[in-house]
């Protein structure tokens, strides 16, 4: 069956860097440094990533990080409440912008 | 037991993982013994539970237990070889009718004696005598302790396995294991609860020692991180999940040159419940004897010599992955 996403294409991941090395050795310095332990611990900045990447409904960001979130000690019941997080905000950004439709009815509503 | 060696070389090879010997060459390294100032017994692979992430297929149903006549050679083998530490494993080694004959026996031949435990077996209400014992003789305890979630723990370890270990520690912590400067010494060991490796241990214990304290008024002292050997049942659910390949994989990309120094299989000699050598636990599981050769406890003079040949075959990635597991 053909398909846009296939699993093992994750791990073709650097070769986006066969056309520009220096600009995807910068990202993966950054990417590295983003996801190394500061005032969050691996662990917390792995679940955040899982959540963004239901987000930005990612299928590769969703598969690498579900195995570095249980790799970084995390469960599924962490993971979960994580995904309700992303679900929460997204919702919440949809919903809080009903503040300008009541604004623009009231404005011409008698 | 099955003899995987030669089916799974010929799997290795055919999934692009060469074997762990060529590995070990391809580095320049060797994998030779130390001095080997550990003895590990195995009392037998009857166990209460039936982990998923067991190398030995450990349960119930098995019968394979040491008898005292092996507990004696063990005991003649650590007078005449004064190991530094004599760790007890199983199975569930309280389940070994014999086991406090062996602790009687062995607590004043070495400074330190490790009993690794499931702590279900151990509090299952009929084994009173062994706390005392422990505690008397001051027997460093290993405990499995894989999350600090319910449902992760029992999908690894079996129902109601979580709170039975809680309730376990509260007790040997109200004995004194796991308090600073009691003496009695308290370890955790982790395993993940399937096909993934373990997170970084220091950060591990960091947040295990929190939560157990803040939820469940639980202290201990140490915790290791252990990777899951694939061998036995856990091999397995690799083989019937298809996980394995990946799994293997992990494991291989993951070899870590720097950690085969200080593998455990250098200064650790294993014996089995029938009285055979191998140089770790793992290879029991997998019978593959000490250096490749079938010897007994019995016609052993002392340790195994320093620079001896240590067996190896595919698991042995497992040790080696990132900063090794030993």
């Amino acid at each position: 069956m053909e398909t846009y996403y296939k699993p093992e294409d994750l791990s073709k991941f650097e070769d986006i860097g066969k056309d520009s090395p220096k600009l995807t050795q910068k990202f993966f310095e950054y990417y590295g440094a983003v996801f190394a332990e500061g005032e969050l611990t691996e662990r917390e900045k792995s679940l955040i990533a899982l959540a963004v990447a239901h987000t930005v409904q990612c299928p590769y960001c969703i598969d690498a990080y579900t195995q570095d979130c249980l790799e970084k000690g995390s469960n599924m019941a962490e993971m979960t409440e994580a995904v309700h997080v992303a679900t929460a905000i997204r919702g919440g950004a949809s919903l809080v912008h009903g503040v300008q439709m009541r604004n623009i009815a009231e404005k011409i509503t008698m | 037991m099955l003899n995987e060696h030669a089916s799974n070389i010929s799997s290795i090879e055919h999934s692009g993982i060469e074997p762990f010997s060529r590995t070990l060459s391809r580095h320049g390294l060797q994998l030779n013994r130390n001095n080997t100032h550990t003895l590990q017994v195995n009392l037998g692979i009857r166990c209460n539970q039936t982990c998923g992430h067991c190398h030995l297929n450990a349960g119930p149903g098995r019968k394979e237990n040491m008898d005292p006549g092996i507990i004696r050679e063990i005991i003649s083998y650590a007078q005449r070889s004064k190991f530094e530490t004599i760790d007890i494993t199983g199975g569930a080694p309280e389940l070994n009718p014999n086991i406090g004959m062996m602790i009687e026996e062995v607590f004043s031949l070495c400074p330190r004696i490790m009993l690794r435990s499931n702590l279900s077996a151990l509090n299952d209400g009929r084994r009173e005598y062994l706390f005392e014992l422990l505690k008397a003789h001051r027997i460093v305890i290993v405990a499995s302790f894989p999350s600090l979630n319910e449902a992760q723990t029992d999908s690894q370890r079996g129902d109601r396995i979580f709170q039975t270990t809680i309730d376990a520690l509260k007790k040997l912590n109200a004995m004194g294991y796991g308090h600073e400067g009691s003496g009695l010494e308290l370890s955790l060991v982790s395993n993940p609860t399937g096909a993934f490796l373990p997170p970084n241990q220091a950060q591990t214990e960091k947040r295990f020692r929190q939560v157990l304290k803040r939820k469940w008024g639980i202290v201990f002292n140490n915790l290791f991180n252990f990777a899951n050997v694939p061998l036995g049942r856990f091999r397995q659910w690799l083989v019937e999940t298809n996980n394995l390949d990946n799994y293997m994989g992990k494991l291989y990309s993951s070899f870590n040159p720097c950690s085969v120094d200080g593998l455990m299989c250098r200064s650790l000699v294993s014996v089995s419940w029938d009285g055979y050598l191998y140089d770790c636990d793992f290879n029991l599981a997998r019978e593959l004897f000490m250096g490749g050769h079938k010897i007994h406890v019995s016609e052993m003079s002392g340790p195994p010599p320093p620079h001896s040949h240590i067996a190896t075959a595919d698991h042995c990635y497992t040790c080696t992955a990132g900063s090794g597991f030993t």
